[in-house]
């Protein structure tokens, strides 16, 4: 009997039940990592070592889980995906962790990601390409890949993500499942590696909306090493769901999501959006209001200049601390700033580079107002935008990328033109600290989609509600990825 | 100086030593000669951890900016200045910049020189975090992460002084503040306080209050003492004057010099095309504050006595002269060693005269601080007493005030020790003056002439008794004992 496919709720079971120990849970989730290992290239650090735990009245004890490894586990190795802290050991561990390890969760992985979570495609860690376990031709898209591989190929119920632009959003929908990063500031970040700290969120990948919920009431909470933590006790977010959306108000951005706006479609976009259109008419069906709204083109074609500027502005100095003196493999150089260069230039690959490079560009003095500051006020009209529509509708819904998971081999971190307001809108998620939540919404090419509704901060609930009911009136709730070719 | 004037702009840095911990880590906030003994994971930026701002430093430096006459600001922000450098671990220094508005900015200053009021116009007040320690040596340099961290308040001027002597007295006021309101001990001896100075000169008939008359700006850093900061002005000044006398004036670029203290002479560091950009953006990990009004008004109403208003007591309360009050009052470990003296009972005028011959005679004398010295203000109002009841004479108290400094005993005990004793006993003493006297009779016929004959007596009875003698009853019972016969 296999239970790491199974949902938190069933597994919870099976263990208080005796049906199943902790124990075997964790020699199934090792054992079933280490074949994804070798076809997906998943993670950085399997821990063959990993201890049962003792089964508690908290759903997560005792159950196996992934752990981005952007995430400080104390004693336990923790690379960001990079060369630059390939060996480095924290001696401390991240909040969320200590949350964690609070519930009686068993860490038995430590996941691949793009490097400092510094890119969309899970190609450019340090360990090598993860590939995606429905198809392994094809990316899981990124930056939490080998978490979203992981949960889709029923490693276990859930792994950890990060998300700066779409990071767990984006991967769960290439890989099927469901990807929730909450309001900004409900988990802390202390112990994360920052890539751009002002839209950096934690979160979670797993199979259900439900599992989602469980596991961030587990890794919430104020905290007196995050100064941008909130106080979220009184909020219990799997106990709210229940599915009432009789009567929610959704809306979608015509110039995001009619199909009109892109003249040179292929196939797989007109059957996704063919397909989102579908999911919209399903969202009626259960009561709810959708309607279509316009938001002001040239401010969304603004949409992905802006998070290159602001994320790779923060991110050049928040990795400056990266200097291989006090941790990391210490450069050769006859002074300390031959040292540094020796060991950044080995370090990091070229993609991290150049985003240092542009970060420094659009953060010098005589460039600053044209593009960091601008980029800043641009984001602000974004996010007011979306505070508009929030006054008038519960959540936005919208497709997620423009179709199936891309190939690896055609795959390069540039953008389509054409579709590029469709990529990466996600981002405005990050830009307002709103959460957000990916559900698997179908198929298009054999492959899964995805289609994502983002709310108001602080209403998570609601979030989480839309997308259960929703989930609930599909097909695609807790679904395994099934190689397809 | 002749056809020129010089105008001089001051950069204070002041670390605030009064919080218990440090300005963004819950590191111990104290002087410690164990490197490394006072870090924690964010003082070093590991990665993941994260600045949590220390509110008493807030506190402490907003108290600095409302009694330096500066404005506080609405809302409390804080900037990152990015720079690589070994001391700075996270590559760049959590600080303020003037926009948005620091702790203070724009303020005006009240300050002596010679019995003549000026004033000094501030630009800003800002709160910072202090960077490592480094010391170097021929074939390797080491770090002390104890520093980094450490609440720093760096207070800017207008060039607004025409003189080092200016300058200076400027700089003691603000340490006396400093030290007053309990925000440091601005302990140069520790590294506590450095500067930087600006220096130009221009024509001495020209219109200073219009930027365009104003000469080249040399700017020199890392001035680690007030004497420094004085043999630096007056260097700078006769170096620029040579200059234009020389006709190389104009040849002199905008340029960063650092003082030299071994040569005592300026040299040159970069000059302003070489300046750096330190690419100054808002710290993402800590919100912007409110600052309330009520919590403003809380510290307006929590600033401590301060000098000038001590002085007016000792003045007017205590009847000391003016030149006595200024030299009491202007460093505050002083005036308190003082006051504390006089609350256990001590008259504050002879306690005035012990502390500003004796007392800051010693100091002086030995370049010491009167925590260094084993004279405390019990065993000062201790020998004050002994003084008082005639136990020793004025005399024999400043050999037990040496006593006291040298041999680290208490006072009684030293007066034992030398069998100090006054001999104040009218019985004892009586039958020596009477045996005195009638061995020298032929005295009193002199006397009776119109001699002064008690110097003799007195000295006579010194001898005998090796100076033990009361002097005032002594020459009590002369008298007496003569108008008898």
């Amino acid at each position: 009997m296999e239970y790491m496919s199974k949902s938190l709720e069933e597994i919870h079971e099976a263990l208080v039940s005796g049906k199943v120990t902790s124990k075997e849970l964790v020699e199934e989730s090792l054992k079933k990592s280490h074949e994804l290992q070798d076809k997906c290239n998943a993670f950085v650090t399997i821990l063959d070592d990993a201890k049962e735990k003792e089964v508690t009245d908290n759903i997560l004890s005792g159950i196996p889980f992934g752990m981005k490894d952007n995430y400080s586990t104390k004693g336990i190795l923790t690379t960001g995906s990079s060369n630059t802290l390939k060996d480095y050991v924290p001696f401390f561990d991240a909040t969320s962790v200590i949350n964690l390890n609070k519930a009686g969760a068993v860490m038995v992985t430590k996941t691949v990601m793009d490097e400092f979570g510094m890119g969309g495609t899970g190609t450019t860690g340090h360990t090598g390409v993860v590939r995606n376990p429905w198809d392994t031709s094809r990316m899981c898209a990124g930056s939490s890949s080998g978490s979203a591989a992981s949960v889709a190929a029923g490693i276990y119920p859930y792994a950890t993500g990060s998300d700066t632009g779409d990071s767990i959003r984006k991967p769960a929908a290439y890989c099927g499942i469901v990807g929730y990063k909450p309001t900004y500031g409900m988990i802390s970040r202390y112990g994360l590696f920052p890539f751009a700290s002002s839209l950096d969120h934690l979160g979670v990948l797993t199979r259900n909306v439900k599992d989602a919920a469980i596991v961030v009431d587990n890794m919430k909470g104020i905290d007196a090493n995050d100064m941008t933590t909130w106080d979220s006790s009184n909020i219990h977010l799997a106990d709210s769901i229940n599915n009432d959306v009789k009567g929610k108000k959704l809306c979608y951005i015509k110039e995001i999501c009619d199909i009109n706006n892109y003249p040179n479609a292929s196939k797989e976009l007109k059957e996704h959006l063919e397909n989102f259109n579908k999911t919209l008419e399903l969202c009626k069906k259960l009561g709810m209001e959708v309607e279509e709204v316009s938001v002001d083109k040239t401010l969304l074609d603004a949409e992905p200049a802006v998070y290159v500027v602001i994320s790779c502005a923060e991110a050049t100095s928040n990795m400056s601390n990266l200097t291989g003196i006090i941790f990391g493999p210490r450069g050769e150089g006859d002074n300390y700033i031959d040292m540094m260069k020796d060991y950044r230039t080995k370090g990091f690959s070229p993609l991290i580079k150049r985003r240092f490079v542009i970060g420094s560009y659009v953060l010098q003095a005589e460039n600053k107002d044209r593009y960091f500051h601008n980029a800043q006020r641009v984001r602000r009209l974004l996010v007011d935008a979306w505070k508009e529509l929030f006054k008038k509708y519960d959540a936005v819904i919208l497709p997620v990328g423009s179709g199936p998971a891309k190939h690896l081999d055609g795959s390069k971190d540039i953008l389509d033109e054409n579709t590029a307001v469709l990529e990466e809108h996600l981002q405005i998620g990050n830009f307002g600290g709103f959460p957000s939540i990916t559900i698997p919404n179908g198929f298009v090419d054999g492959l899964p989609v995805g289609v994502n509704i983002t709310g108001n901060c602080y209403d998570d609930i609601n979030v989480l509600n839309i997308a259960s009911s929703l989930e609930d009136s599909m097909e695609y709730k807790n679904q395994i990825a099934k190689e397809v070719r | 100086m002749g056809k020129y004037k010089a105008l001089i702009g001051l950069e204070m840095h002041c670390e605030i030593s009064k919080t218990n911990t440090k300005v963004f880590s819950s590191a111990a906030n104290t002087f410690t000669d164990t490197p490394n003994s006072n870090i924690r994971p964010v003082d070093m930026a590991f990665p993941g951890t994260l600045p949590v701002v220390n509110k008493e430093a807030v506190r402490l430096s907003l108290m600095a900016s409302m009694i330096l006459g500066c404005k506080q600001p609405e809302y409390l922000y804080f900037e990152r200045k990015n720079y690589y450098y070994p001391d700075l671990p996270k590559g760049y220094q959590i600080t303020q910049e003037t926009k948005p508005a620091p702790v203070g900015i724009y303020g005006e200053m009240k300050y002596e020189l010679d019995g003549v009021e000026k004033t000094a116009k501030i630009n800003n007040i800002h709160l910072e975090e202090d960077s490592a320690s480094s010391d170097h040596y021929s074939r390797y340099s080491t770090l002390d992460y104890n520093r980094a961290g450490v609440p720093l308040l760096e207070l800017v001027t207008e060039p607004c002084f025409h003189s080092a002597d200016e300058a200076v007295a400027f700089l003691e006021t603000v340490r006396c503040i400093y030290q007053y309101a309990n925000i440091s001990d601005a302990d140069s001896k520790k590294g506590q306080v450095r500067c930087d100075v600006n220096v130009s000169i221009m024509e001495e008939d020209k219109d200073e209050t219009n930027p365009a008359n104003w000469g080249t700006k040399i700017e020199i850093k890392n001035v680690n003492s007030f004497s420094g900061v004085r043999d630096t002005i007056n260097y700078e000044i006769e170096r620029q004057i040579k200059a234009k006398e020389d006709g190389t004036y104009d040849d002199m670029a905008q340029q960063t010099r650092r003082w030299d203290e071994a040569t005592m002479t300026t040299i040159f560091m970069r000059s302003k095309v070489d300046a750096i950009d330190y690419k100054y953006f808002v710290e993402p990990n800590i919100p912007k504050l409110k600052l309330s009004k009520e919590w403003l008004e809380q510290i307006r109403k929590e600033i401590p006595v301060l000098a000038s208003e001590r002085k007016a007591k000792y003045i007017n309360e205590y009847g000391l002269t003016n030149y006595d009050a200024t030299i009491l009052v202007k460093e505050k470990p002083i005036s308190d060693f003082y006051e504390d003296t006089i609350k256990l009972g001590a008259d504050p005028k002879i306690c005035s005269n012990w502390m500003t011959t004796n007392v800051l005679g010693y100091l002086n004398k030995n370049d010491l601080q009167i925590s260094d010295i084993y004279l405390t203000p019990e065993y000062l109002y201790e020998l004050i007493s002994l003084v008082e009841k005639g136990e020793i004479s004025s005399k024999q108290s400043k050999e037990v005030f040496t006593k006291v400094l040298e041999e680290k005993k208490k006072p009684s005990d030293i007066v034992k020790s030398l069998g100090m004793k006054q001999m104040s006993d009218e019985s004892t003493l009586r039958p020596m003056i009477v045996s005195i006297i009638e061995e020298h009779l032929e005295l009193i016929e002199e006397y009776r002439k119109g001699r002064n004959v008690f110097d003799f007596f007195v000295g006579q009875v010194m001898k005998q008794t090796r100076g033990q003698a009361n002097p005032s009853l002594t020459a009590k019972i002369i008298k007496e004992e003569i108008d008898r016969r």
